[in-house]
């Protein structure tokens, strides 16, 4: 396979991955916005912070606006993150290894590219947002199937799931970098109705709510999300899950290709180091340091896997 | 002027060919048929099937409208189209090869030497180069247009990277899902091998550098190429790679492509990219769209370059007009396909003859393409025609013209019912050292507009799907 | 007479190069009275790709550089015996048509200053018209190094006043273009008098003339060239005819230094 091609599939599946998060995440911001008083400035920075998008924001708007908030996630022409943009960006790398992809896997992304184009060529009325959000979700998920159910399980297969955990992966690990000091127990002044907010959020944004009252159950504290949110074997967006899958992924590569490269030994390191400890040992540790450092891991990674399969020269 | 419609006869009786298309059709609903006109749209615009229009954003896809009603060529009129376009093809890569190497057709004066001399298509680089087996033009498209039944002319030759295959493969593809029934009713050749012949076709022409089963790979501008599509269509259909110059470097004396486990070396690569961008070495230093050293590779025997570079001196509509002298000269045989009588600018008698006569001609530039740059004569306002009449006058030898021919029209459907519209037609040759394979069929390209000559896609054109009837 | 020439052409680079190719023309081609007798091209921090006779008969090699390098050295050397032939080259030779020569190239496109050139050139006969040729080029033009540029086309040195040897080369071909003759570019060795360090590469231009085929005129030193001008290569400009071009990826800075060495054997 050309390194350009195997650069693009990764850089496909991320960058779904990344608009999908988004979506989330402004789903989020919705329902603190819902829930509670208050104009929720605040709550809006942190989701931006989330996103990766506050510097931007920040750059254009003087206040925080839920509404110009949303529509800097979701459309605005002046963020290349946006959701608009992300897609749009999918969607050529899609084109650049349209080789690569089955006809059904072009024609969901291409379609799904056509229908946001169509849905968010004019700002979003806030009684449609959740029409839109949960298309974007829905569009993706047909993505997805689509790749499940028709593509060979093969290398190709193999860099479209390592773009994916990794960066869903950095998306979680970022979460928890922006809300760290909610989980920690200094700040734990239980049952206050701020924290429970705060958790709450922090849940919802990685679809978690459900998942984590089955896995951890019914109460839901610091201690609990973080063990769900990072080391839990089963949730699907837990940085233990992912970087299992990108190990995984990428073992699948050495042992097809017969080559085992420097970025195989990193994401055995990023698993062996970050993921092999118990929740007390990384809050002894310091949460914050540790999700910083898993977070520069896994850049270094993306890095390390673009140089070994020569994406770019 | 008389109009030869394919389908409608001259006293309005239908055409053999498309009778039992016709029939077909005068059972079938049209509000069906509007949903289905409609279904073929959405179809194409979910696959992708855009080009970029040149001189507009970037980013800007277009769909090129297609029309369900097919064109219909009976088995006999084929044949006879198929042994004109073969000869022709043939006498393009004869006259190619003379022409890089002792110019026979020059000394023999059937081609004037400044025709040759002053020419910016022909490339010195390729003198005393001969590619495998000799083929210069792995893929050609020869462009036709009809005035009458018998009447057949070649109205270019597309010698360099001619487009549009993917759209004449799609758009059978599209009929055969929209309406099964037609096909088992009526017995249409297939063009769907051609993917698999062109394959087959490149790997024959292999360099000798070329180690067991030749590697074959589509060479593209990019995504943002008006005919990206194409690039990817094609390369997906052969299962081979499709990769940009920077995918490219020189490795071991060969050209190979940077894969996931390394350089792996090309033997045989279908460029669609113009010869100036090849190479930014020996051609266009500014070009980024090459690979540096690929045309010493290739000099050295190190890969074959489909089609070979310098192809363009074969097409030129300069050279064009000479085509029947060199048909003849190399095949020692009559053209069996007739050029469109064409007035050399540069010649003084003929350039009097086509100023005096500028409203009824058509008047193309030497090396324009698409349809950019040309006077149609008919059509032109006062204020075009004076403003031509001053272009010939500055540089005369940079036009030819042309008589505007009575093009045959094929039925488009729409809201009101059929209505007739110009066509052309552009059949797509294969050659490699194994032999000539002309697809039946081709793209036919038809002008939208009423009464419009123009059957360009840059220019609003559409497409139909082409049927040549088994015998 | 037998000449023995080092010629050594060292790059380096500002940071290391990531790719790049070098092509080379620094084989001395086999012409009526100059017969190589030995000679070897040697490269270091680039590696052999492939080698063929291009279109003007030039033997053409090309490098590619090795990953990473901040240096690239190219060594000929070898022996040539030399004839006298009074300049003169011979018939033309080879596929490509006399034709091809009378084609301006970007180089070497005649405009007013040429033309000017052109219209003061006197002589019974084209030999004659020639040499008036080289003798007012090399009048209107001074030798001096170092104050032009490789890029320079030939109407840039007419109105510069001042060039090299490629200058003076250009001017010539794209004068004797105009004038209905072919003509070509030459880039060769030259021994100076006396001296065995060369400063750098020379070249010159020949003019074909009908009955005599290829002759050389030397414009620099106004002469035509003898037995200690060693033909290497030839083009319709310097860009077909130079004995390294290269294309580099990169932002790396390119410095070169030559040195030369031309010595009489017998």
């Amino acid at each position: 396979m050309l390194g350009k091609t195997a650069g693009g599939l990764f850089w496909m599946a991320r960058l779904l991955e990344r608009a999908e998060n988004t979506a989330r995440m402004i789903e989020t911001g919705q329902r603190i916005a819902l829930t509670r008083a208050g104009s929720g400035a605040d709550d809006w920075l942190s989701v931006l912070q989330a996103a990766a998008m506050s510097q931007g924001y920040l750059d254009k708007h003087d206040e925080m606006l839920p509404e110009q908030a949303i529509d800097w996630m979701l459309r605005d022409p002046d963020n290349p993150t946006s959701v608009m943009a992300t897609i749009a960006l999918a969607r050529n790398n899609a084109r650049l290894v349209r080789t690569a992809l089955t006809h059904e896997a072009w024609e969901a992304v291409n379609s799904f590219w056509m229908l946001l184009k169509e849905a968010l060529a004019r700002k979003v009325p806030t009684r449609d947002l959740p029409r839109i959000l949960s298309l974007i979700r829905e569009r993706n998920a047909l993505v997805r199937g689509s790749i499940l159910g028709t593509m060979l399980r093969n290398e190709i297969y193999d860099f479209i799931r390592i773009g994916t955990f990794i960066e869903r992966a950095d998306n979680t690990a970022r979460i928890l970098d922006v809300k760290y000091y909610v989980l920690l127990p200094s700040a734990a002044a239980v049952g206050s109705r701020l924290d429970n907010v705060q958790w709450d959020t922090i849940l919802r944004s990685v679809s978690g709510e459900g998942g984590y009252r089955l896995a951890i159950g019914p109460d839901v504290t610091p201690m609990g999300i973080a063990q769900f949110l990072i080391l839990d074997k089963r949730m699907p967006r837990s940085l233990n899950f992912c970087c299992a899958k990108l190990r995984d992924n990428l073992n699948y590569l050495a042992t097809d290709y017969d080559m085992r490269l420097p970025c195989h030994q990193q994401a055995d390191t990023l698993c062996r180091r970050f993921m092999s400890h118990d929740i007390d040992a990384i809050f002894d540790y310091g949460l914050h340091e540790y999700v910083q450092e898993v977070l520069g891991h896994l850049a270094s990674l993306s890095t390390q896997i673009e140089i070994d399969y020569r994406f770019y020269g | 002027m008389d109009m030869f419609d394919e389908m409608q006869g001259p006293r309005g009786q239908v055409r053999e060919p498309f009778s039992t298309f016709d029939a077909w059709l005068g059972k079938e609903d049209p509000a069906r048929l509007r949903a289905k006109q409609r279904e073929a749209e959405d179809l194409f615009r979910l696959t992708g099937i855009t080009f970029n229009v040149y001189g507009r954003s970037e980013a800007e896809e277009r769909l090129i409208p297609f029309d369900i009603i097919p064109r219909i060529i009976s088995a006999r009129e084929w044949q006879r189209l198929e042994r004109g376009i073969e000869q022709r093809v043939r006498a393009i890569n004869a006259f190619l090869h003379d022409i890089y190497h002792r110019q026979e057709v020059l000394r023999a004066g059937r081609v004037p030497q400044e025709m040759i001399s002053g020419n910016e298509a022909f490339l010195p680089q390729m003198i005393g180069v001969t590619p495998p087996g000799g083929v210069y033009t792995h893929i050609t498209g020869i462009d036709l247009v009809r005035t009458g039944p018998d009447d057949f002319f070649v109205l270019e030759d597309n010698a360099r990277t001619p487009s549009g295959v993917s759209y004449m493969l799609e758009n059978r593809e599209t009929m055969l899902r929209m309406f099964p029934e037609l096909f088992s009713q009526t017995r249409v050749r297939p063009v769907s091998d051609y993917p698999r012949n062109l394959r087959r076709s490149l790997a024959a022409s292999a360099p000798p550098a070329c180690e067991g089963v030749p590697t074959v790979a589509v060479l593209t501008p990019g995504i943002y190429n008006s005919a990206y599509y194409e690039h990817a269509f094609l390369a997906d259909k052969m299962g081979v790679e499709l990769v940009e110059g920077h995918d490219l470097r020189v490795v071991d004396g060969r050209v190979a492509m940077r894969t996931t486990r390394g350089y792996q070396p090309i033997d045989v690569l279908y460029r669609r990219v113009d010869d100036d961008f090849l190479d930014p070495l020996n051609f266009n230093p500014d070009s980024a769209l090459g690979v540096p050293g690929i045309m010493d590779v290739y000099r050295a025997g190190g890969i074959t370059i489909a089609n070979a570079p310098g192809t363009g001196i074969s097409d030129d509509k300069a050279i064009y007009s000479y085509m029947p002298e060199i048909v003849e000269f190399y095949t020692g045989e009559r053209p069996i396909l007739q050029n469109v009588p064409t007035w050399r600018c540069n010649e003084k008698d003929s350039l009097e003859h086509v100023l005096a006569n500028l409203s009824e001609l058509v008047v193309k530039e030497v090396h324009g393409s698409g349809g950019y740059g040309m006077l149609i004569g008919p059509a032109a306002s006062r204020k075009e025609l004076r403003e031509f009449e001053r272009k010939l006058r500055a540089r005369p030898g940079n036009y030819i013209a042309q008589p505007t021919l009575s093009l045959s029209t094929v039925p488009i459907f729409t809201n009101k019912g059929l209505a007739p519209r110009h066509v052309d037609l552009r059949p797509f040759v294969l050659m490699s050292p194994e032999g000539i394979n002309v697809t039946p069929g081709g793209l036919t390209r038809v002008a939208m507009k009423k009464g419009s000559l123009v059957v360009n896609s840059s220019q609003g054109g559409g497409t139909k799907d082409t049927w040549v009837l088994e015998d | 007479m037998r000449l023995a020439i080092n010629h050594t052409t060292r790059y380096t680079y500002s940071a290391p190069v990531p790719y790049g190719v070098q092509q080379i023309r620094l084989y001395p081609k086999p012409t009526r009275g100059q017969t190589v007798v030995d000679w070897a091209i040697t490269v270091e921090g680039a590696t052999k790709q492939v080698e063929f006779d291009d279109h003007h008969r030039n033997h053409v090699i090309l490098f590619g550089f090795d990953a990473g390098v901040t240096e690239l050295v190219i060594r000929s050397r070898g022996v040539v015996e030399m004839a006298d032939t009074a300049g003169i080259v011979g018939p033309h030779e080879g596929l490509t048509p006399l034709w091809l020569f009378q084609r301006a190239t970007d180089h070497t496109r005649a405009g007013k200053g040429c033309r000017e050139i052109v219209r003061a050139v006197e002589g019974d006969n084209d030999l004659a018209r020639l040499h008036d040729l080289s003798a007012r080029v090399h009048g209107a033009i001074t030798y001096e190094t170092g104050k032009s540029e490789v890029v320079w086309t030939a109407e840039d040195a007419v109105a510069a006043g001042h060039g090299v040897c490629q200058d003076h080369a250009h001017v010539f071909i794209a004068c004797a273009r105009t004038m209905g003759l072919p003509a070509r570019y030459v880039s060769g060795y030259l021994r100076m008098d006396g001296q065995d360090e060369q400063s750098a590469t020379h070249a010159w231009a020949e003019a074909h003339v009908e009955g005599l085929g290829w002759v050389g005129f030397d414009v620099s030193n106004a002469i035509s060239p003898d037995t200690r001008y060693v033909r290497v290569a030839t083009g319709l400009d310097y860009t077909e005819a130079a004995p390294v071009i290269g294309h580099r990826y990169g932002p790396a800075e390119e410095n070169m230094a030559v040195s030369l060495r031309v010595t009489q054997q017998q």
